[in-house]
């Protein structure tokens, strides 16, 4: 299939429609505001919805809406309307309803600035809404990556019945890139939910989509099962690259466009005789915590560090993985700055 | 023969409500109505947050629960996949009009083709009686425990309001307070639904109705303080019907 030079935002918004999704709701905040724009135009050619919604609150619950009417359904903004949308996703997920979110992260806190970040990682992964609940979060690196991600993200919301986020940063989402976009699905060979709301004919039980469970037992029942769900993700879905980890001495840490960066620093520090490498978790839940562990028990491993877009926070994970091994070190820019090779290079290079 | 039978759209489920309190009055009517439209198999409900939280365990349909004052935001999705769907919502005062005020005006505003059923009594009946954005001056509540005055603002009126946009078809206020009026109340919900089957576009009835427990009332007095005490702040009647305009055209 033919290459095309697009946007990271127009990709997602592609590979979506191809995937399935039907049902877009949105709100227009810099810097995504290319993927409602694009949806706006695209899914009334496919038979599908585009509503730009009053807020983010609203536009996150007509996604729950149309996914639980068994509908492929998605919602995409930005860090601060990210925010707004938590209650919701906190909902969605206590209903088992699959859906797909997309965070193009701008940097914070507040209203914060429109450049890129790495700011709301631990809002993702950490659960972000209120209550024990968790999202499924895939980190692109590429533009190629945020529209193979985003196809998948349906696939995999179904499977679980659960909400599905893609994290990537404004520097992603507005960059080109040659793409080769995965072939549009056929919506007749999409598993059947016999879960959703249609109208119920008074045959088998009819369908309730609900999130309260006001008996203590029944709820801690429910989030018992939520996790062990949880635990089958880890065991399935964790996905990870290792880029130049057999020999390495110094691992760098870090996902999405922070992880090129540091492959072009590496390049660099071998040049310059320093052995380095990097693990790039792709899932940032499930977190490939075996990686890093394999990694620490290596006797030539110096010392890890995790480079992000932010003040430090997926390098707790990091820390949590290596489990005291090794030291772990931390390279970060906020403010929507972005580090380049030779940041990183010297950084390392200069014994950090 | 039977002259009268239980709608099969109520469950058997007996209603947790406060004794004297109008919301069982209005699940059936709501429930009837659909029954006698002939769409029951074709009905989705959302529930909201307040005393008809459990809602999905009185209607015998397909069932969501939005999270507070989102449902006609639920709605617009759940409706947008089964456009052949009756999708209604069942929302409180403090639901409908004060949390989820931006989702009640925007899908009027779109012409969302949903119908609202809004339970007006004036209290948050469910957390104990606070003050809600359509308690009437001077009326005591929790929150304002000396009685609605001007420092807490004045109460919303949302059929008023949505008789301003042009997205709206149908807007009509009825009560609870007696049998007369409760006959009434049955035929705006039956034509607000109809109205959905019909393609018209949004319709909302606001039903007036009581909270003996959070009143301090008789159910008895709090049906007399509708008519005396709220009625008169919230008149009853047609605030907009496209139908009409249609015909005096």
């Amino acid at each position: 299939m033919a290459r095309q030079l697009i946007k990271g935002n127009e990709a997602i918004a592609e590979a979506a429609v191809r995937s399935g999704c039907r049902y877009y709701f949105g709100y227009p905040i810099t810097p995504q505001s290319e993927i409602p724009e694009y949806m706006s135009a695209r899914l009334p050619e496919v038979g599908g919805t585009f509503i730009q919604a009053e807020s983010e609150i609203s536009a996150i619950n007509m996604v729950y809406g149309a996914a639980a009417a068994g509908g492929r359904a998605m919602t995409s903004s930005s860090s601060p309307g990210i925010s707004l949308k938590q209650e919701g996703i906190s909902y969605i997920a206590a209903s088992d309803v699959p859906c797909v979110i997309v965070n193009v992260m701008r940097a914070g806190p507040g209203l914060g600035g429109i450049q890129p970040s790495q700011g709301d990682y631990f809002q993702a992964v950490k659960g972000g809404g209120h209550g024990d609940y968790k999202l499924i979060v895939y980190a692109p690196s590429s533009v190629q990556e945020a529209a193979d991600y985003t196809y998948k993200a349906f696939d995999v919301a179904d499977k679980y019945r659960m909400p599905v986020m893609i994290l990537c940063d404004g520097l992603l989402g507005q960059m080109m890139e040659g793409v080769e976009l995965p072939p549009m699905r056929d919506l007749s060979q999409l598993p059947q939910k016999d879960w959703a709301l249609r109208g119920w004919d008074g045959s088998g039980e009819r369908r309730i989509i609900n999130s309260l469970r006001i008996q203590p037992d029944e709820l801690e029942r429910y989030i018992d099962e939520l996790y062990r769900k949880y635990d089958t993700i880890k065991q399935n879905e964790t996905q990870v690259e290792e880029y130049l980890c057999d020999d390495a001495e110094i691992i760098f840490a870090s996902y999405g466009i922070v992880a090129r960066i540091c492959k072009s620093a590496i390049l660099k520090l071998r040049k310059m005789g320093i052995k380095a490498g990097l693990i790039r978790p792709i899932t940032l839940f499930p977190f490939p915590e075996e990686t890093f562990k394999k990694h620490a028990a290596r006797d030539n491993v110096k010392k890890f560090v995790a480079v992000e877009l932010s003040k430090g926070q997926m390098v707790e994970d990091v820390r949590l993985a290596v489990d005291g091994k090794k030291p772990v070190g931390f390279y970060g820019r906020t403010g929507g700055n972005v580090m380049n090779e030779d940041d990183l290079a010297s950084f390392i290079a200069g014994g950090k | 023969m039977a002259v009268f039978h239980k709608t099969k759209n109520l469950t058997s489920k007996p209603f947790h409500y406060c004794p004297g309190c109008t919301h069982g009055i209005v699940h059936r009517l709501v429930a009837e109505a659909i029954e006698e439209l002939g769409v029951s198999e074709k009905t989705i409900g959302v529930a909201p947050v307040g005393c008809s939280v459990f809602a999905y365990d009185y209607f015998n349909f397909d069932m969501a629960e939005a999270a507070h004052g989102r449902a006609p935001a639920m709605a617009t999705g759940i409706k947008r996949v089964h456009p052949d769907c009756l999708v209604f919502c069942y929302q409180g005062d403090g639901d409908l009009a004060s949390i989820g005020t931006a989702e009640t005006v925007h899908a009027a505003c779109r012409g969302e083709n949903i119908t609202i059923i809004f339970i007006n009594n004036g209290i948050y009946g469910m957390t104990g009686g606070q003050m809600a954005p359509t308690t009437i001056m001077g009326q005591k509540a929790t929150t304002c425990p000396d009685g609605r005055s001007g420092i807490n603002g004045y109460p919303i009126k949302i059929c008023e309001m949505l008789a301003t946009q042009e997205g709206t078809y149908y807007a009509e206020r009825v009560s609870t307070h007696n049998v007369k009026q409760v006959l009434n109340a049955k035929r705006a919900i039956k034509k607000a639904l109809k109205n959905q089957i019909d393609k018209k576009g949004f319709s909302i009835v606001e039903v007036l109705t009581n909270c003996p427990t959070n009143w301090h009332m008789s159910p008895r007095d709090s049906l007399k303080y509708i008519e005396e005490k709220v009625i008169p702040y919230y008149p009853l009647g047609v605030f907009k019907d496209k139908d009409a305009e249609v015909k005096n055209a």
